[in-house]
C-alpha cells in the first residue's frame, strides 16, 4: 500500500544526501587547498559552510514535522531517528572541513614542509567513508555500512603515522613547527571526519537492521 | 515500589544514585513478572468457522497487554474468550487451555470467573439507572453486605470520576457525557474488585482529552489490576501498554515488550502493519 507521506520520506532522504555531498565536497576542497596550494579552494569552503548549516536546520524541521504529524513506528521511526543523528554528524563534518580550510590558509603562508603522501590517502579514505555511509543509507546496505566501521582504524593509523613523521620534522627544524602543527590539525580533523562517518554507518545499521552497534564493549541487557 | 539500579551492572548504574521506580515499570520483562493468564494452543470456532488458530500467550500480572491487528483478525474474539463471554454467542466453542492463576477457566463457575475478569466495551453501556445504582449493581447481585456508599465512592475514585459526579449520584447515568459514561462503566466493573479488566476498544468513541483520562486511569490501576486492551489505535497501544501482541488472520504473529515491538519488531508482517503498509 502506497502511503501518502512516502513522498516526504523520499524528499527528506534526498535533502540529506545533498547535504552529505556538500559536506564531502567541503572536506575535499579543504584538503585540496593544502595539496595544490590553492587558497581560493579554502575560501570556497568558508563561503559554502552556511549552505550546510541551512540544510541542517531544514532537515531538522522536516524530521520534526514528520514525527509530529505521522507519529511513525518501527522502520519509519528508526529512519527519522537515524536521519536526525546523521544530520548532526554531517553538520560537524562541515565544521571539520572549515577547520581544515582555515589550517590550509595558515599552512600556505609557509614553504611546504614535506611531500604530501599520507595526507591525500587519509583524505581519500575519510571522504570515501562519508560517501559510502550515505550510499549504505540509500541502498539500505548493512554490509557496506559495516565496511565503513572497519575502515576507521586505517584512518587512525594514518593519523598516528603522520603525527610521528611531523614530530621528527619539528624536532629537526624549529622553523617548520608552525606549518607542521597545522598539518597535524588537518590530520586530526580528517580523523574526526572518519569518526562521524562511523557514526553515520552505525545509524544506518540501526535503521536497516534495528541493531544498535554503538559501543560494543557495553553490556546491554 | 522497589529499588533498582538502572542497567544492571553498567557503569551508569554504578555511578547513579539508587533510584526508585514503580514495580509496574515495563523495564521488568514478562519473564520476571508473575503470570495472570497462560493460554496454550487456543483454537476458537464460530460454528464451523475457525476464528483463532493455535494461540499461545502469557499475560503477566499487573501489566497492560495490548492486542492489535486489522479488523477481523480475532483479537476481540480472543479477548472475550478470557472470561468466557463468547459463551453468550450460540454455536461457539474453543479448545486448548486458558489458565487463570493456574486454574483452567472451563472448570470455574462462570459468574465467579466474570467477577474476577471484568469487561469494558467499545461503546459505553450504562444501565438505565442512576450513577450510584450502576456502580452498586454488581455489588448487590453479589450479595455484598458492607457499606455500599463507601464502595461506590471508592470505585468512582478509582475510575477518576468521583469529583465530576459526587454532587448528583442519583441522577440518571444517561445524563453523563460519553467519556464519563465510559468511566462509569469502568467504575462499575471495578466495584466488584476484579483481578483482570478486559477493555475492548474502550476509547474508540471518545475525544482525545477523555481518551487521555482513560489511559491515565489504566496506568493508575496497574498496581491492583491486570489489563488486556484491544485497540485499533497504535499510538494508544504504544502509550498505554507494557506488552503488545499482534494478531493476523486469527494467529498470534508477535508478542513482545511494547517499546521493542514498536521500534524493532521481529516479524516483517508486524512491521508492515504498524507502519501502515497494510491493514
Amino acid at each position: 500500500m502506497e502511503r501518502h507521506f512516502e513522498h516526504d520520506f523520499d524528499e527528506l532522504k534526498q535533502r540529506l544526501l545533498w547535504m552529505g555531498s556538500l559536506a564531502e565536497r567541503a572536506v575535499h576542497q579543504g584538503v585540496q587547498a593544502v595539496l595544490d596550494a590553492e587558497e581560493n579552494l579554502a575560501e570556497a569552503v568558508l563561503t559554502e559552510e552556511d549552505a550546510i548549516n541551512e540544510m541542517q536546520i531544514e532537515i531538522d524541521e522536516r524530521v520534526q514535522r514528520l514525527l509530529a504529524l505521522q507519529q511513525p513506528m518501527a522502520a519509519d521511526l528508526r529512519f527519522l531517528l537515524a536521519v536526525s543523528r546523521i544530520n548532526g554528524d554531517l553538520e560537524r563534518i562541515g565544521d571539520q572541513a572549515v577547520n581544515i580550510a582555515q589550517s590550509a590558509m595558515r599552512i600556505l603562508r609557509h614553504p611546504q614542509v614535506k611531500p604530501y603522501v599520507d595526507l591525500p590517502r587519509m583524505s581519500e579514505l575519510a571522504e570515501a567513508m562519508v560517501r559510502d555511509s550515505l550510499n549504505a543509507l540509500v541502498r539500505g546496505d548493512v554490509e557496506l555500512a559495516e565496511s565503513v566501521l572497519r575502515r576507521d582504524d586505517q584512518v587512525d593509523r594514518l593519523r598516528d603515522q603522520l603525527f610521528r613523521e611531523l614530530l621528527t620534522y619539528m624536532m629537526e627544524n624549529s622553523a617548520v613547527v608552525f606549518p607542521s602543527f597545522e598539518l597535524i590539525l588537518v590530520a586530526k580533523n580528517l580523523e574526526r571526519i572518519g569518526d562521524h562517518a562511523t557514526n553515520i554507518a552505525e545509524d544506518v545499521i540501526y535503521f536497516v537492521a534495528g541493531r544498535d552497534v554503538r559501543h560494543p564493549a557495553l553490556d546491554r541487557r | 515500589m522497589i529499588s533498582v539500579t538502572p542497567g544492571g551492572n553498567s557503569l551508569a548504574a554504578r555511578l547513579a544514585p539508587q533510584v526508585r521506580i514503580s514495580e509496574s515499570s515495563p523495564t521488568t520483562s514478562e519473564r520476571e513478572a508473575p503470570l495472570r493468564f497462560q493460554i496454550s494452543d487456543l483454537n476458537f470456532f464460530y460454528g464451523s468457522k475457525q476464528a483463532v488458530f493455535g494461540l499461545n500467550l502469557k499475560i503477566p500480572k499487573n501489566r497492560v497487554t495490548a492486542l492489535i491487528g486489522p479488523s477481523g483478525c480475532g483479537k476481540s474474539t480472543f479477548l472475550r474468550t478470557l472470561n468466557r463471554m463468547n459463551e453468550t454467542v450460540r454455536n461457539t466453542r474453543f479448545d486448548g487451555q486458558i489458565l487463570l492463576d493456574g486454574q483452567d477457566i472451563r472448570e470455574m463457575d462462570v459468574v465467579g470467573l466474570r467477577r474476577r475478569v471484568g469487561m469494558v466495551f467499545q461503546r459505553p453501556n450504562p444501565f438505565p439507572k442512576s450513577i450510584y445504582d450502576n456502580v452498586a449493581y454488581g455489588l448487590r447481585i453479589n450479595g455484598y453486605k458492607g457499606r455500599l456508599d463507601d464502595l461506590v465512592e471508592h470505585s468512582l475514585h478509582r475510575a477518576a470520576l468521583w469529583e465530576e459526579v459526587k454532587d448528583f449520584l442519583h441522577k440518571s447515568a444517561f445524563a453523563l457525557s460519553g467519556g464519563q459514561q465510559q468511566r462509569l462503566c469502568i467504575a462499575r466493573a471495578l466495584a466488584v474488585d476484579p483481578e483482570v479488566l478486559l477493555l475492548d476498544e474502550p476509547c474508540s468513541a471518545l475525544d482525545p482529552v477523555t481518551t487521555a483520562k482513560i489511559e491515565e486511569l489504566m496506568f493508575q490501576l496497574k498496581d491492583s489490576c491486570t489489563m488486556v486492551i484491544v485497540t485499533h489505535n497504535m499510538q494508544q497501544a504504544a502509550r498505554a501498554s507494557d506488552f503488545t501482541a499482534f494478531m493476523l488472520d486469527g494467529k498470534l504473529i508477535e508478542h513482545n515488550e511494547t517499546p521493542k515491538l514498536f521500534t524493532t519488531p521481529s516479524d516483517p508482517r508486524t512491521e508492515a502493519y504498524i507502519t501502515g503498509r497494510f491493514g
